[in-house]
């Protein structure tokens, strides 16, 4: 049984990991963090799920007007976006190789190279937006824009902000989480032993990454 | 000679701790300041901290529910205006659905139980349980706050267009509603976790207790369910305030699919109430009736069935929307078989029972109002799942009968059963047992008044959610008040002697039911860390009662 009381003697070395009371080892406690993480990450795709469903019926209802809307998204910005994601994505996989191989500097490296790039998105998505506001293609009652006038384009713009705002959200929450990781990190906290923190807040980001990869070719490709 | 004293001398009945034990402090005497409680990561201490909340919110929801049905009283206004009335039936629903019958069993039970159960010392995530009474807790100080300020008169399932044009104060209760789902999924989410990786040693997964199969299976609808509502309830409040025109037909937006999404979470939520109540009459009906459960396995994979099939039901919610003929037939089929699950279960109960030494306890007492609630409101479910008789019944007082019946009525018993048969395991303290059966049988008549009337109601045409009525209504709208009367009167007994006891009431053996349940090998109360010395051994089944008759010829095969 792992005693929590039992302190690294060595100066510099990494903390023992803290195993909680009610656990009976390390690898229970290492266990039941990720599942409990893979089943939030469930929840969180049935929660897009439900913004898919409705894309789904609309573009069945108005497939013209959706068709003519995704074609005003501007491309170029969305792919450097998905390229600025996935590249994104790496890094923080990288946090998770050299967290296990406890190298805590390169951590808080990669983790401050992720969180750049997730501001990177967000500052590109503002542009995005800042130009669909000045062209009126808004939301429901709100579509001012002159360009396309089918029945049910406004529906794909509601559409387009709820689930890339939505999105954006948790863009935001997933910087907060790396962010708490690296100050972890920061305290040499992660080992061989210990890197629970890291591999969870990364599986978040890949689930950050993941939704968009969806989000992408449903809202500007096809 | 009793029945229960001629089991009590069978061979491995389960000893009482040992003397030396005794002097351990029980979570109950361990800190007893605000803070200690507040902040607690104890879980048997949140499951209390929960069974206070939701019984407030019990009150809080049948107060709003004795209000509806005196203005129902008269044909005309009674006692509050339309807009009221209205407003006064929406907050009965929401508050009961998502702050007592959602939440209640999970919450209280749940907590306090399933590491019992389970062998362990707590849940796997003690901050996040705690995280979800107070997110719980948040969502409902919301919610409350916009029934202060204006209430809303949409009914609970907030159809649209209406719930995203009404100016009353809409967004504030949905949003309350979307908090307490994420405190829903985080139970569920726990539940799920703890039972796979905090098992005793030796509690394999077909030794699981029914009562944890049936959270697992709950916490299953929880995690899968609840997000799709979470995202419907935001698009309702956004299109409300910034009218997107999701929902809005004259946007270009679609009300039905609306009710697709609110149902794919709401009619599998049915079964996060009424699952966590088959749990706990599994364990009630094998320790009052002094046999292991028949069936086991069955029992234990009809909670699974129950769970899968729920999700494919909710199109029987919209066999009048426009739906195809084809839609129709197969969402009855599906729903159906809902009752294949529960049949099972019943059946099961039934053998149970079967050639047990009954111990008529108020807890069993429950167990019999349960079967009859269950299979009076399972079959006029059947009825309900057939395209062709819910088209007259549809949005009638048979609907809502029916669903007070199933939903309401199953675990308002269970609940109840659950709150006898452990209370001695959680405070340590006995109840009287004749105001217990005198209260179970008030209850029991109190709500057969209130709904056997509505269903006559429903099935002479009378709709829901209506203000006003015909004459030829009064008679059974008048019976049904008194019902109610009845039922509050019943609830009302049942709150004096638990409350007494829980002050004056004599001290509870350990195990005073002579259960076998796992959660019983413990003290009662039992201690902060559940167990003090050794683990005990989980060798035998949780529900594992010796026959009498076979006990005494031990030969015998």
């Amino acid at each position: 049984m792992q005693s929590s009381s039992a302190v690294a003697g060595t100066a510099g070395a990494p903390p023992v990991p803290q195993v909680a009371a009610h656990f009976a080892s390390l690898e229970v406690q290492n266990h039941a963090a990720r599942l409990g993480m893979w089943l939030f990450l469930a929840t969180e795709i049935l929660l897009f799920a439900g913004l898919f469903v409705c894309y789904a019926c609309y573009r069945f209802l108005f497939p013209d007007a959706f068709a003519a809307a995704s074609r005003e998204l501007n491309l170029l910005m969305g792919t450097i976006n998905t390229l600025v994601l996935i590249t994104s994505s790496f890094t923080a996989a990288m946090a998770v190789h050299y967290a296990k191989e406890a190298q805590n500097k390169k951590v808080v490296a990669m983790f401050v190279l992720t969180i750049l790039m997730a501001l990177g998105f967000l500052v590109i998505k503002y542009f995005e937006y800042a130009h669909k506001f000045h062209e009126g293609q808004l939301p429901g009652a709100y579509y001012r824009f002159e360009g396309i006038q089918l029945p049910g384009v406004s529906m794909y713009f509601t559409i387009y902000f709820l689930s890339t705002g939505l999105h954006a959200f948790h863009v935001i929450i997933g910087m907060a989480v790396l962010a708490w990781v690296t100050t972890k990190a920061m305290r040499n906290e992660f080992s061989y032993r210990n890197y629970t923190a890291v591999e969870l807040g990364s599986m978040y980001w890949h689930l950050v990454d993941l939704v968009w990869i969806f989000l992408f070719p449903m809202l500007y490709l096809i | 000679m009793s029945p229960s004293s001629s089991i009590a001398a069978e061979p491995g009945a389960v000893p009482a701790p040992d003397e030396h034990h005794e002097h351990h402090p029980s979570y109950l005497t361990d800190g007893t300041t605000v803070k200690s409680w507040l902040l607690t990561l104890d879980h048997k201490r949140i499951g209390v901290m929960y069974l206070i909340w939701v019984l407030l919110f019990f009150l809080i929801g049948g107060i709003y529910a004795l209000i509806v049905r005196l203005e129902l009283l008269t044909p005309g206004p009674t006692i509050i205006d339309a807009m009221t009335y209205n407003r006064a039936f929406t907050m009965h629903g929401v508050v009961m659905i998502f702050l007592f019958m959602i939440p209640a069993i999970p919450g209280a039970f749940g907590n306090f139980m399933l590491p019992l159960m389970l062998g362990a010392k707590d849940v796997a995530f003690p901050k996040l349980n705690l995280t979800s009474l107070y997110l719980l807790l948040g969502g409902a100080a919301i919610a409350i706050w916009g029934m202060i300020n204006g209430g809303m008169d949409t009914g609970w399932t907030f159809y649209t267009p209406y719930s995203t044009h009404t100016t009353t104060t809409v967004a504030p209760i949905l949003f309350g509603a979307f908090i307490i789902g994420f405190s829903s999924i985080a139970t569920g989410l726990n539940f799920i976790v703890t039972t796979h990786t905090m098992r005793a040693p030796g509690i394999t997964w077909f030794k699981l207790p029914l009562f944890v199969w049936a959270m697992y299976a709950t916490a299953c609808i929880q995690v899968l369910a609840t997000p799709v509502l979470g995202l419907v309830l935001l698009l309702v409040v956004g299109e409300h305030l910034f009218h997107f025109g999701i929902f809005d037909p004259a946007l270009g937006g679609d009300p039905v699919l609306f009710q697709h999404l609110f149902w794919f979470y709401s009619h599998p939520a049915v079964y996060i109430m009424v699952l966590p109540a088959f749990g706990v009459m599994s364990e009630v009906v094998a320790a009052f009736s002094r046999k292991n459960i028949f069936g086991y396995r069955a029992v234990a994979f009809s909670s699974l069935g129950i769970a899968f099939v729920g999700f494919f039901a909710w199109g029987h919610h919209m066999f009048v929307s426009g739906q195809s003929t084809f839609n129709a037939g197969v969402f009855a089929v599906l729903t159906m078989l809902v009752g294949v699950f529960t049949a099972i279960k019943v059946f099961n109960w039934v053998g149970t029972v079967y050639k047990g030494a009954v111990d008529f306890k108020t807890p069993f007492a429950y167990f019999c109002g349960f079967l009859y609630f269950t299979v009076f409101g399972g079959m006029t479910g059947v009825a309900f799942a057939t395209a062709s008789l819910d088209v007259p019944w549809h949005d009638t007082y048979f609907v809502v009968a029916h669903f007070h019946f199933i939903m309401v009525g199953a675990t308002i018993m269970a609940f109840m059963a659950a709150l006898h048969y452990w209370f001695p395991k959680m405070f340590g303290k006995m109840y009287h047992e004749g105001w217990g059966l005198v209260s179970a049988a008030l209850i029991i008549l109190g709500f057969n008044a209130t709904f056997i009337p509505q269903f006559l109601l429903g099935n002479a045409g009378m709709p829901r959610r209506y203000y006003e009525y015909p004459e030829r209504y009064q008679t059974l709208n008048v019976a049904s008040t008194a019902g109610a009367s009845l039922l509050a009167f019943g609830f009302l007994i049942s709150a004096i002697y638990l409350t007494y006891a829980l002050v004056y009431g004599r001290r509870a053996a350990s195990n005073p039911w002579r259960s076998r349940g796992y959660e019983w090998l413990t003290e009662s109360p039992p201690p902060t860390h559940n167990f003090v010395g050794p683990q005990p051994t989980y060798s035998e089944e949780p529900h594992f009662y010796v026959d009498p008759k076979k006990a005494e010829v031990p030969d015998a095969v």
